[in-house]
């Protein structure tokens, strides 16, 4: 009796709990079926504009966006889908995919592409969609699309003697290497954050490295296509090129450059606004945007392969409604749709039909990136590579600031890496030993 | 140590067991599930590799004895946070313990006035709600629109970048913990001034000590066991270091601001490292106990006749 | 999971009783009054340095958007607006986060009530075998840091499918050690023959525990409630960890959330600022003598 009324209590006390957690509902009325959609930082904003046409369209579809700081968004992605409480519907940067596909917890969307009259394949830039595919399927479209390329001082280079943007890495030496001699002090060619793998990264695509080996269980750094690009890379700051600066180093990148601190400098979409906006009118025509150059020097045509950066939307398994989904998603995916997100928000469209009929035709500093987007490549889609990249940074600090010969730093850098694969290698030795023991 | 004095007979004391079992189980068995359970689990998870891959299918556990914390030896960031962690500890603690001491020292005078307002306007920064005087605290400490540079300025000085520059963040950090936390301690010290035995006032009155040889020789080691006390429980607190930096600075700038407590978070719940995160969370525990067993070793001598 | 403001059990000889100061002892030399004078000017330099940064926030969140990022920066609002608060209230949905808070702190507050209360009776008036050995085990738990049982109690949280429910948030704060030590520390000052001549009259045992230790306990309750309440609402890490729903997001996790989306809105995030404090602060401003009086009871002697 008494130890009855003990655990009443506690039980009383969880049931109450039970209903409290399950609060939050805004009443009967609402319609049968509510999309839960994440979206991060601008876009998250952004995007509920678009909400209302869709809901129009779907009178039984409410989309619901959450809008989550695209600094915790990693963190609340993982957190979510480790805790079994995903939403329906999430942007995703690219480079996460691997990881939500090692947690299974995306719905593959091959079947469902198959039949979808809205959404074509061939209308996206090749590079881009193949950051959505692994092991064969398909786990996200992408939603708007990113890739570095060089932004540069147009008035310091053609008083180099360079009036329009170097083509391969020759010139681009030979460019940067005038700059400098006109300057010197401490003004610089060009601007590449030592802390930063993404530019060692980007020479390295260009090139043609394979980054890792075997399946990607191994690192592939010393492999004679990176070691190149790696050579070029430290030789830039060996003879004073590039500025010997970590990005905490630049107060304030656009005023530097402005200043002509360093003519140069890689980055992605959100600094043609930035430089735009916050480059003085005086400055206005005397930058612009050019392809990374190409590292053989008899290839004037075609740019040096960048990243293929940007953000897809994805359907989590445990949706109850991934018809619904769908149906969003391809809402999104519609050219009148991308062409209104571009408005909003500047964020480049992945489908070249949208790329026609939007501002973006006449827009002479995204010309650079349309060309780009033509020429990127996915980095490893392994959910470790996030790790590899902070290891690179560190390498690439070590042979550019600590005097490592670059060699040895790649030597360093692939058993670095070969130590975080290391539960890859395993994961893919008892997938073979059970294929092996069940055939 | 009073205890129960029920005298019964056999039947007594086995109805007492059994009350007692129901009063505790309740409590005993949540904190045993919520907290207890957990904490030896954290044990066996951080002699794992369980990770996203776990996450998604259990068997791609390994159970790999220390490795994690072998791993944890060889990583830089490791021994940043670490270090982060101890420099908060050491230069905080300490200065947090003292401006607690001198304040209560102050408030405790028989000069004062309005005693319970001062003490409530000191204890009020304790109250509040730590992540919202973070934000409060990362404007102020803005370099160009915060009222600390102003006030800077005002007085002659050079702006400093608080939370921007490697030098200056930890300190800001220091500041603001200070500012928020030595009402805390000050009110466990001012009942420990009153626990100083007025007549050892006298005695030492009449052989001739000053107000400064009366606080060293009387006050101070009246005050010692409260003074362990006080150090060990704000070790324990500031060796967690979380919400400040997470806040404030997400560990920056060039993770100058990355505390244990933080590097754990982003092992464990960001990158999904399980094993790796719960091996962090116990270096931390270890550190914890290191910490108060060298205080309790250290502890001036007739300490324990108080505890 | 409490933050660093819960002091440990770690026994000293500290007295309670602030409140009650003893009579007259000598102190430092009296009479010499440009000392006194000295003494408070020092004393109210540091009450401005307390209350400076919660003053600015207060005269921040009334100014007009922008104006409190110009230089020099203004201290007061010009004009003053509640402009801040209604946008907090009307787009940004801070009262569905109030309400979060207050759901959360007060089903903590309640359940750490009864069942701190129960145990915290239990070890100091049942004899029982191994008793005193089993709290002084209990005790230990407070020199462990609340990190090392978050990963695996997030993993069972999984398993019961409590990940962003207030469930979750809740049930690791519902039985403390620091509250049964609380309790304990003040039921031991129960006379036993209280207790006893209930038994005699018939009284069941929780009848005792319900209408007479409870009643008694009435402050020290007060105490925890108030202990319990800030603490679960000022908590931080282990919300942000278990709520993924911005929905169910309480106060402290909606505002780290908001100001890392505004962070150039400052006197927008200043207004979400007062509204987190203002409950707490209030609280403890009306119930501050039991709140300090918990303080000093963790130390005393055990």
């Amino acid at each position: 009796m008494q130890r009855g009324r003990g655990w009443r209590a506690s039980a009383n006390a969880a049931i109450l709990l039970a209903v409290a957690g399950c609060g939050g509902g805004r009443g009967q009325t609402a319609p049968p079926v509510t999309l839960r959609f994440w979206a991060f930082g601008r876009e998250g904003e952004v995007v509920e504009a678009l909400v209302p046409d869709f809901e129009r369209a779907h009178p039984g579809i409410n989309v619901r966006v959450e809008q989550i700081p695209f600094t915790a968004a990693h963190e609340k992605l993982l957190t979510s889908v480790v805790g079994r409480a995903a939403p329906d519907i999430a942007q995703l940067g690219n480079t996460w995919v691997p990881e939500l596909v090692a947690l299974r917890a995306l719905v593959p969307l091959d079947s469902l592409l198959a039949r979808s009259r809205a959404i074509a394949r061939s209308d996206y830039f090749d590079g881009i969609w193949d950051t959505n595919i692994i092991d064969g399927a398909t786990w996200g479209v992408p939603w708007y699309v990113d890739t570095r390329v060089i932004f540069y001082r147009s008035d310091i280079l053609a008083s180099a003697g360079f009036p329009a943007a170097p083509r391969t890495w020759r010139e681009w030496r030979e460019a940067l290497t005038r700059v400098r001699a006109r300057a010197g002090g401490h003004r610089y060619g060009i601007l590449l954050p030592i802390n930063e793998w993404a530019q060692p990264v980007i020479l390295g695509l260009a090139s043609g490295a394979p980054l890792l080996r075997d399946d990607d269980t191994y690192g592939d750094f010393s492999e004679p296509r990176f070691r190149a690009a790696f050579a070029f890379y430290t030789g830039l700051f060996r003879d004073s090129l590039a500025a010997p600066v970590s990005n905490v180093q630049i107060a304030n990148l656009y005023q530097s450059f402005g200043n002509g601190e360093f003519a140069m400098f890689i980055s992605g979409p959100w600094d043609v606004g930035e430089c735009l906006r916050r480059l003085p009118p005086s400055l206005q025509g005397r930058w612009t945007t050019a392809p990374i150059p190409a590292p053989d020097p008899s290839d004037t045509t075609t740019p040096g392969t960048s990243l293929a950066g940007g953000s897809s939307l994805v359907v989590f398994k445990g949706s109850p409604h991934p018809d619904s989904a769908w149906a969003f998603i391809e809402y999104l995916s519609g050219p009148a749709q991308q062409s209104r997100f571009y408005a909003l928000s500047g964020d480049l469209p992945p489908r070249q039909s949208a790329w026609e009929d939007s501002a973006l035709r006449t827009n002479s500093y995204a010309r650079a990136f349309r060309r780009q987007l033509q020429f990127v490549r996915a980095t490893p889609k392994i959910p470790e590579w996030d790790e590899i990249t902070t290891l690179l940074a560190d390498q690439a600090e070590a042979a550019v600031r600590g005097g490592v010969p670059p060699d040895s730093a790649l030597a360093v850098l692939d058993r670095e890496v070969d130590r975080a694969l290391e539960k890859r290698r395993w994961m893919r030795g008892r997938m073979h030993h059970d294929t092996a023991a069940t055939s | 140590m009073s205890s129960a004095t029920m005298v019964r007979g056999d039947a007594g004391a086995r109805a007492a067991r059994r009350a007692a079992v129901i009063f505790l189980a309740p409590g005993l068995v949540l904190i045993t599930l919520t907290f207890l359970l957990p904490s030896i689990a954290a044990l066996g998870l951080s002699l794992t590799d369980f990770d996203i891959y776990a996450v998604a299918s259990p068997g791609n556990t390994r159970f790999i004895w220390l490795r994690n914390y072998a791993e944890l030896a060889r990583t830089p960031m490791f021994w940043i946070s670490l270090r982060n962690t101890l420099y908060f500890v050491l230069a905080g603690g300490p200065i947090s313990v003292l401006v607690s001491l001198a304040v209560a020292v102050m408030l405790d005078s028989e000069l004062v006035r309005w005693r319970g307002f001062f003490r409530t306007v000191y204890f009020a920064p304790v109250v509040t709600t730590l992540v919202a005087v973070a934000v409060v605290w990362k404007y102020l400490y803005d370099p160009r629109y915060g009222l600390l540079n102003a006030g800077l300025h005002a007085i002659g000085l050079p702006p400093v970048d608080w939370l921007g520059s490697t030098a200056w963040a930890m300190p800001s950090i220091i500041l603001m913990t200070v500012w928020k936390g030595f009402g805390y301690n000050m009110i466990i010290f001012m009942a420990g001034l009153q626990a100083v035995p007025g007549d050892l006032y006298d005695a030492a009155r009449v052989d001739g000590a000053g107000a400064w040889q009366r606080f060293w020789h009387v006050t101070l080691p009246t005050l010692a066991p409260t003074f362990l006390f006080v150090s060990i429980t704000t070790m324990i607190g500031f060796l967690q270091l979380f919400s400040e930096p997470y806040v404030m600075t997400q560990g920056g700038p060039l993770h100058a601001t990355l505390s244990i407590g933080l590097y754990m978070f982003t092992e464990g719940f960001e990158s999904w490292h399980v094993g790796m995160g719960a091996a962090i969370a116990f270096v931390l525990f270890g550190l914890t106990l290191i910490g108060a067993l060298v205080q309790l070793r250290l502890r001036p001598k007739g300490t324990e006749g108080g505890a | 999971m409490t933050g660093a403001v819960i002091p440990s059990g770690v026994p000293a000889a500290v007295s309670a009783g602030l409140d009650e100061r003893p009579a007259r002892r000598p102190r430092w030399d009296t009479g010499v009054s440009w000392r006194t004078v000295l003494l408070h000017v020092l004393l109210a330099a540091i009450a401005g340095v307390a209350v400076a940064p919660l003053a600015w926030m207060v005269s921040a969140s009334f100014m007009p958007a922008g104006s409190a990022t110009t230089y020099p920066p203004p201290l007061l609002p010009h004009p003053a607006t509640w402009a801040n608060y209604r946008e907090l209230f009307s787009h940004l949905d801070l009262s569905r986060e109030l309400r979060n808070s207050a759901i959360v702190a007060g089903l903590i507050t309640a359940s750490s009530l009864l069942f701190n209360s129960m145990a915290g009776y239990a070890f100091a008036k049942f004899s029982f075998p191994a008793r005193d050995r089993l709290f002084r085990l209990v005790l230990l738990g407070l020199f462990i840091p609340p990190q090392v049982a978050m990963l695996p109690l997030f993993i069972l949280l999984r398993e019961l499918h409590l990940v962003n429910s207030f469930a979750g948030v809740v049930l690791p704060s519902m039985a403390t050690v620091f509250g049964m030590f609380l309790v304990r520390q003040y039921v031991l000052g129960i006379p036993d023959e209280l207790l006893d001549a209930a038994r005699v009259d018939g009284a069941g045992e929780l009848r005792i525990y319900w209408s007479i230790v409870l009643p008694l306990c009435a402050p020290v309750l007060v105490t925890l409630a108030v202990f319990v309440f800030m603490s679960a609402w000022n908590d931080f890490m282990w919300p942000l960890v278990v709520l993924t729903d911005s929905a169910k997001y309480t106060l402290p996790v909606g505002l780290a959330n908001l100001s890392r989306e505004h962070v150039q809105d400052t006197e927008l995030m200043m207004a979400a600022s007062v509204v987190t404090l203002l409950p707490v602060l209030l609280l403890f401003i009306s119930l501050q003598r039991y709140y300090i009086r918990g303080i000093t009871m963790g130390g005393v002697k055990g």
